[in-house]
Order: C-alpha cells, then structure tokens, then sequence
C-alpha cells in the first residue's frame, strides 16, 4: 500500500472522507448506469451502496465538526483511485447482485487494508487509533457485506450469455 | 472571489449511454476532474467531438460542446480555437474517427500545432457500428467481420503524431482516472497541439480488453524534448507504457499579419448570416 503517512488526525479523517465521498459517488453512477442498461435489480442495488456510503461519509464529517468533505487538492491517491472506489470497468450489463456485493465486498476489505496500513505505520498515537478504529469499522462492514452475499447464490457459469448479443456478426 | 468548482460541476444531468464496463467513463470522469484541477470554469472550455461511442462525451459535460461530423472533430476544433482563442478546446474521439476517416485531418491538426488538447479513446474497434476492424485493430483479430483478421499492419498514432508534429505526446489508461487527470492537466497546460492516445476498453465487442489493466506499466516513461529519443521509444514500447512520451518546444500555431487582426463583425459582414 502506497500513499502518503498523514501527521494529523485531521489529514487522516481528510483520507477517510474523501474515500468515502468517491465510493458514494461511484456506486450512485453505477446505479444509474446501470438504471440505463434496464438492470433494475443491479441498479437498485448500487443505490443502495450508495446510500451506505454517503451515511458513512456524513458520520465522518460531523465526527470532524465538518460542514463540507475537506478538499482533496491537498494529495492524491497514489493507486488509480481510492481504496473503496468500484473500478468501471468490472461492470458487465448482465451482471447480478450477487457480482455487484462481490465488489463491494471487495472494496470493504481493500479499505480495511488501507486503514490497517496507517495504523501499523510509524504515525503519532492518535491517527494510529483512528486508523485502528476506521479499519475496525471497515472489517464491520465486510461482515456486513458477506451476510447480504449469502443471500445470493453465485450464478451458474454463463450468466453473460446474451441470447440476443449486442454484434452485428451474423 | 468566484467560487471553486468540483469535478460535478462539469458533469452534465445527461447519463451516458455507454456499455457498463466501458473505459469511456473514466475519461469523463478524469477529464471533469482535470478541469476542476486547472480552475477552469464551463463557460470557458470547448469539448469538441466528432461520431462513434467516445463522442458522446460532450453532451456529458457542462461546457460548451459540440457534436461534429464524423472525423471532422479536430477541424473544428481548429477553426474555434482560432477564432476564440480565449476559450480551452478539448477535442475528443475514438480511434474510427480520429484515425480513419478523420485520419487527415490528425496529420495537419498535428501540423498547424493549434493551441489544444486531443483525447483519442482508442478501443481498437468500431463500437457503435457493432464491432468492425478499426485502424488500431490487431491485424489477426479473428472474426466474423474479419475472418481471420484483417491481416493489415497497425496505424501507429503516436509516431505519426511525433513525425506530424505534435507538440505534447502521451498515453494513458481509463482504468486509472486520476493518472489520466494528470496527464490531461499537463496537456492542456502544454503551448499546442497535445495529443492523448488513452487505451480505453470495450467491453462489450473485444471482452479481452478487460486484460489491459494486468498490461498497462504506470508511470513508465518521463517526458523529453528530444524527438529523435521519443521516437525510439515510441517504436520500441508495448503499446502498454503509460505518461507522457514527449512534450516539445514548437511554439503553437497564431495568425500572422494584418487579417488577423479583423474584427468579428468585419468578418460576419462578408456572408450572408
């Protein structure tokens, strides 16, 4: 994990929010996304990822007293996005909510590993504790995430057959 | 003091159309995002497209946009630039468009070195016509439209845009927005014509794509001046090398003489409006 050690509580809860501001982002263009392509079921569902998120984003900032998510000009990520951020391209339109909670499940456990970077790293106590306490929270919210799973069986191999698929090939 | 924008305040209430998984939305995405950056504001940035997938791009934006004709994107983009030199122009396009049919007007826009930034989302296919060879097509891609591929060499964008006379090379990658933020800061940044070529998967007609992520190098290269050493590089690479191949020195393109100095409304009295 590469990204550069904040010195302050407050740089570290910056982090923290701004991941949290792009996931709910990401998930609410990835419900409209979808909502365009007629996966309702997907859709919905990446709603309400969205929706996760941006509660979690909202606890973030009124812990901090913030009114507004602090700007990230400051720094950037030094992966291609944040740690919790659903990459475009993992998407296919006849994905199923099972696929879509694989991700998110994903994401959860790459932000734990983000959190647990800063709180093992040689940080002052008080950003190590809240690096602890966010990671704690993500590890949560991977539990979380593996009890909705398991309300979704994984999907037979062909799951991306279209029978009727987008090529002029024939 | 005028209030800073977000990367939202440059993406439209349209939604794209785009296949999930498409690289497309990461250059809108990164080029929102390179906006902000550069505290630009709408009204004083030009998206210019031409026809294919990757055009729909203007329409997603807040800026001023227009929405061409196919492979004319980069003409008009020159004549805006020209006549509105205040404005930044961002012309976009996929690899059909920009390489084949606009495939002359790449080689003066690289020529004439306007002051303006080119995004060339390169899937190597023709996605809105449902999956023909495009220019960048491997010449052994097998299909039903190509049966045992076209069987024809590469158009190789970025040493034609270097011997053309591109004044800013780059190579980017949709999976990695923030990097292709950057790149497209420094572009716009750079006196000229720049030019990005962006491997930008599609999904839905070359599903093999999805493997670039695993092929991309970030951050491989470093900008130089020296045409004869990104030339080499240029011919020598994988075609997966990311950053900036070449930024040089040519000053951009202005107009010369007394005619450039007309009024608009001199101009506008010599047509029938």
């Amino acid at each position: 994990m590469k990204q550069k050690l904040p010195r302050t509580v407050e740089q570290f809860m910056a982090y923290a929010c701004a991941m949290e501001v792009e996931a709910t982002e990401r998930y609410a263009e990835l419900g409209e996304l979808m909502d365009t392509h007629h996966n309702r079921e997907v859709a919905e569902l990446f709603a309400k990822l969205a929706r996760i998120e941006g509660k979690h984003r909202d606890q973030i900032m009124r812990r901090m007293g913030w009114a507004t998510p602090p700007a990230t000009s400051s720094f950037r990520w030094e992966t291609p996005e944040g740690p919790e951020t659903t990459d475009y391209g993992d998407l296919h339109y006849l994905m199923t909510p099972y696929h879509a909670l694989k991700l998110a499940q994903h994401n959860e456990r790459r932000a734990a590993e983000f959190f647990e970077h800063f709180a093992a790293a040689k940080l002052p106590a008080a950003v190590r504790e809240s690096a602890a306490e966010m990671a704690a929270e993500e590890r949560e919210h991977v539990r979380l995430i593996e009890e909705w799973l398991a309300k979704f069986p994984e999907p037979e191999p062909g799951w991306d057959e279209d029978p009727d698929p987008p090529a002029v090939a024939d | 003091m005028t209030e800073a924008l977000t990367h939202t305040d440059f993406k439209s209430d349209i939604k794209p159309v785009w296949c999930p998984g498409c690289g497309d939305f990461g250059v809108v995405n990164a080029l929102t995002k390179a906006l902000a950056k550069m505290e630009l504001r709408p009204e004083n940035v030009a998206v210019v497209s031409g026809i294919g997938c990757s055009s729909r791009i203007p329409a997603y934006t807040t800026c001023y946009g227009f929405h061409g004709v196919h492979g004319r994107a980069l003409a008009a983009g020159t004549g805006l630039k020209i006549a509105r030199p205040d404005l930044t122009v961002i012309v976009t396009g996929g690899d059909g468009d920009g390489y084949s049919i606009g495939g002359n007007h790449f080689l003066h826009a690289c020529r004439r070195n306007v002051d303006m930034t080119y995004i060339v989302m390169d899937n190597r296919v023709y996605g809105m016509t449902k999956g023909q060879a495009s220019p960048t097509t491997e010449p052994d891609w097998d299909t039903k439209l190509s049966p045992d591929g076209t069987g024809l060499r590469e158009f190789h964008p970025m040493v034609i845009a270097l011997s053309a006379g591109a004044n800013f090379i780059a190579r980017a990658f949709t999976g990695d927005p923030n990097g292709l933020a950057d790149v497209i800061v420094q572009a716009v940044r750079h006196p000229g014509f720049s030019f990005i070529e962006v491997l930008s998967p599609c999904v839905t007609f070359r599903p093999e794509q999805r493997e670039w992520k695993k092929l991309v190098k970030p951050d491989a290269v470093k900008p130089t001046s020296d045409i004869a050493r990104a030339a080499r590089r240029m011919l020598r690479d994988t075609g997966f090398d990311l950053g900036v191949l070449y930024a040089g020195t040519r000053s951009p393109y202005a107009p010369r003489g007394p005619r450039a100095q007309r009024d608009v409304r001199e101009l506008e009295a010599r047509f029938a409006l």
